[in-house]
């Protein structure tokens, strides 16, 4: 037999180790998967109904295992306690009146997204398909109005930029766009300039909504009011994002840049007193990137990833009242909560 | 005789034997295809349909490993960088910009080093191994600023590696051939960039936190492509094949005379001494290509917003928004080589400035009013179609313009000329997109590109005739 020339011989080699190499590296990682969800939750489980009845939280589960990434509840009295869940996986959720607006990817050999408004029986009502992966969605806390938003990605080498899209739908079905067809006011002047983004709507209530709003080429962004029956959004203050408003509206929590050092930006929670004014700001010490939500009106609830395990999240919780008051871990293995102050 | 050179010579494949072998260039002496007698059509046919060089199919392999690493973790880093790591929205849109941005201007420098060193594989193979290292980065890394670095090195790496191998694909091929080499190199590039997407988006079903896993595979992917490119491609001289080709006695290559001594023995003078040139740019032909280029490049404003025009109206293209670019790989994919193969029948320069009617049918379909499934497929169909007229199409028409010398500079280039004007087209564009309108807006881009459709038209007229290739070659080469 004619013996393959050296470089062939090394091709061959080569290739052999890589294919062993890799298929050994998912060989492992899919036991590693299957370990893990093959195994109990790591914490004890309840029943649905019983959480459900009394006020609770719900939240997306983040702990590894065969329930990662269902939506789990707990009792607002006993947040660390035996959480339920529901099978239905949501990447962002949120709970009111009697929907739950959910956004997920929808996995397979095409990925894609979509928004699921549920009932109170985790029925599908309708669903809407998003252009990109999900980022924020809130309701109108008579559950008539839900906001989605979603970043626009899918080409991989996009020309366009960064973008969100974000809609309010009514939940009986009316559809009333997408926030960047909207009159955008800046000072109250008209703003003309070609880029504009629209993310992270919390409502006030069925007409106003805080939201924030951002220009890359006037590299801004703000804090903004939207008025669904003139189809307008106004900026209210410059800089911040992420909006959300206290149950009482007395106040306004929202992320905001602190400084930028050695080219990151340092983020800090502010809460803004509506009546006042004043903006306070909470230093947090890694990068944020969740919509805040009131467990109270006296203490904000936000999730932060792991810096060591990368897609397990934790929620942790700040009393603002308390000044000097540090951030306390909430609820582990835990993202996106919704706070139901009212059992069904 | 150094034995390194020589091997190197002898596994390129180089005239080295015998001085009238025709060279990667010895084609060109070929009579010009005017008057033509029936033999020689029959000749001009049968060196169209000969088969592309095994050169340029393993490029394309390469390119095809490379793609799916590359295109892999493309396609789930969004979900990474927000889901798993829980990155700020605008920190994802400052990781996109700096894609765009790093890879348009070393394109020139990776053409100008080819050139330089006449050594354009291992300029690729420099290209390929940055990108393969940042695929191992990923691995080690979660921080935000190591992330963006490694995009932008990748980009870097696709920069600098795109001009060389266009060289190598053009220096490889028959000049009567080389629309359907490049639209064969293309197909393959194509299928990993389709195979890429659809591949990360299985292992992340199937392992719902499996972005090591992709990484991995990537990993590997960039590797064996690598080592494809390193072992199995010759290491092509373009500069010295060309001067060889055109000093091919003992006299003309300054080596003394020597009875019984074949042309080449002795060692193959001053080899280091080819000076090299930006005087191409000057080449009435070339700039010619390049303004057109340009200008039409000027009025490419991007698919993001074709697609977004489609999903505005269309709930298929909504549905299908995060794929449709696969859509418009596949396309591509099927037709890089059928319509490489038109543009050597009816010529290279025509086939470029048709395609771009494609991109204004790309266009009108996304401002028809009422879209729907068919008027979505209609446009992925046309921007594939577009795609396999420009891309390979330009760096064909180029070089076989551009002397062997100085061909790798002229491709990379007209890329960075064609890939500058487009990301200044695409900002332009938005900002008529928003005080117009979408549909008025690309109705309006729409309507300019069908205006300057004729006269690039024109402009090209006669660039599909054979380059003084050969007189060229001369002039660079050493003087003395």
């Amino acid at each position: 037999m004619r013996r393959l020339p050296p470089r062939a011989l090394a091709l061959v080699g080569i290739v052999t180790a890589v294919v062993v190499g890799v298929g050994g590296y998912v060989w492992w990682a899919a036991r590693a998967h299957q370990a893990a969800s093959g195994a109990a939750p790591s914490v004890a489980s309840t029943s649905l109904e019983s959480v459900l009845a009394g006020p609770h939280i719900l939240f997306r589960n983040t702990l590894p295992g065969a329930q990662y990434g269902l939506v789990a509840a707990v009792p607002l009295a006993d947040p660390t306690g035996a959480r339920a869940f529901t099978d239905v996986a949501c990447d962002r959720l949120y709970h009111a009146g009697d929907y739950t607006s959910c956004l997920r990817t929808v996995r397979g050999v095409a990925t894609t997204f979509e928004a699921d408004l549920l009932d109170s029986h985790w029925q599908s009502v309708q669903t809407w398909p998003l252009p990109g992966i999900p980022s924020r969605t809130r309701l109108s806390d008579d559950g008539t109005l839900v906001a989605t938003t979603a970043f626009v990605t899918g080409h991989s080498y996009a020309q366009i930029g960064f973008s969100t899209e974000t809609k309010i739908h009514g939940t009986d079905g009316t559809d009333l766009g997408d926030l960047e067809s909207w009159t955008f006011l800046v000072d109250g002047t008209p703003f003309t300039t070609a880029d504009r983004n629209f993310w992270g709507v919390s409502f006030i209530d069925d007409d106003t909504f805080y939201v924030s709003a951002a220009s890359q080429s006037a590299g801004k962004t703000w804090i903004a009011t939207g008025k669904i029956s003139t189809r307008t959004i106004s900026t209210l203050r410059e800089g911040g994002e992420c909006p959300s408003v206290s149950p009482d509206r007395s106040k306004v929590a929202y992320k905001k840049v602190q400084r930028v050092q050695d080219g990151q930006k340092v983020w800090a929670y502010a809460v803004l007193d509506v009546g006042s004014g004043t903006e306070t700001l909470y230093p947090v010490t890694e990068g944020c990137d969740d919509q805040i939500e009131w467990l109270d009106d006296t203490t904000i609830l936000y999730g932060m990833p792991r810096a060591d395990e990368p897609a397990t999240t934790d929620l942790w919780s700040l009393d603002i009242a308390t000044p000097g008051a540090e951030p306390q871990l909430f609820i582990e293995g835990a993202w996106s909560p919704s706070v139901v102050r009212s059992g069904s | 005789m150094d034995p390194t050179t020589q091997d190197e010579q002898t596994a390129a494949d180089q005239p080295v034997a015998e001085c009238t072998r025709p060279t990667t260039s010895g084609t060109r002496q070929l009579p010009p295809a005017t008057g033509r007698t029936a033999e020689e059509i029959r000749a001009q046919r049968a060196a169209r349909n000969a088969r592309v060089s095994s050169t340029v199919v393993t490029l394309g392999i390469v390119s095809l490993l490379t793609d799916i690493s590359s295109e892999s973790v493309a396609a789930i880093l969004p979900l990474y960088l927000t889901t798993a790591l829980g990155m700020t929205t605008l920190a994802y849109g400052f990781v996109d910009g700096l894609m765009q941005g790093a890879s348009a201007l070393v394109r020139i420098a990776g053409g100008w080093a080819a050139d330089r060193g006449d050594h354009p594989k291992w300029v690729a193979f420099a290209g390929y191994g940055l990108s393969a290292l940042t695929r191992a980065g990923l691995l080690l890394t979660t921080g935000f600023v190591a992330i963006t670095s490694l995009v932008a090195i990748d980009r870097v790496g696709k920069g600098l590696r795109t001009s060389p191998r266009d060289a190598m694909i053009a220096a490889s091929s028959n000049p009567k051939n080389l629309g359907r080499s490049f639209g064969v190199h293309r197909m393959l590039d194509t299928v990993g960039a389709a195979v890429g997407p659809l591949l990360a988006f299985v292992v992340l079903w199937l392992l719902p936190d499996g972005y090591h896993t992709v990484f991995v595979i990537s990993f590997g992917c960039a590797v064996i492509g690598l080592a494809v490119l390193g072992l199995m491609v010759p290491d092509l001289r373009p500069r010295q094949a060309s001067w060889l080709g055109a000093h091919q006695t003992r006299s003309e290559r300054k080596l003394p005379s020597c009875k019984g001594c074949t042309c080449s023995d002795g060692a193959v003078p001053t080899l280091t001494e080819r000076p090299f040139s930006w005087r191409f740019v000057t080449e009435p032909a070339l700039r010619r290509v390049l303004i057109v280029a340009g200008v039409l490049a000027l009025l490419t404003v991007g698919d993001g917003f074709v697609y977004l025009s489609l999903q505005a109206r269309d709930g298929f293209a909504t549905t299908w928004f995060p794929l449709l670019y696969v859509g418009t790989n596949i396309a591509y994919m099927l037709l890089a080589i059928p319509v490489g193969r038109l543009a050597d029948r009816v010529g290279r320069a025509k086939v470029f400035v048709a395609a771009h009617a494609m991109l204004a049918g790309a266009y009108a379909c996304a401002a028809v009013g009422g879209a729907s499934a068919t008027t979505t497929i209609a446009a992925l169909a046309l921007l594939g179609a577009f795609y396999a007229g420009t891309d390979g199409v330009l760096a064909a028409v180029v070089g076989q313009r551009a002397a062997p010398a100085v061909r790798a500079s002229a491709i990379g280039t007209a890329q960075t000329v064609v890939a500058v004007a487009r990301m200044a087209a695409s900002s332009a564009f938005g900002v008529l997109w928003y005080t117009l309108g979408r549909q008025p807006a690309i109705v309006w881009v729409g309507v300019l590109l069908t205006l300057a459709l004729p006269v690039c038209w024109f402009a090209l007229r006669g660039i599909d005739r054979p380059g003084p290739a050969v007189l060229t070659s001369d002039e660079v080469a050493p003087a003395r």
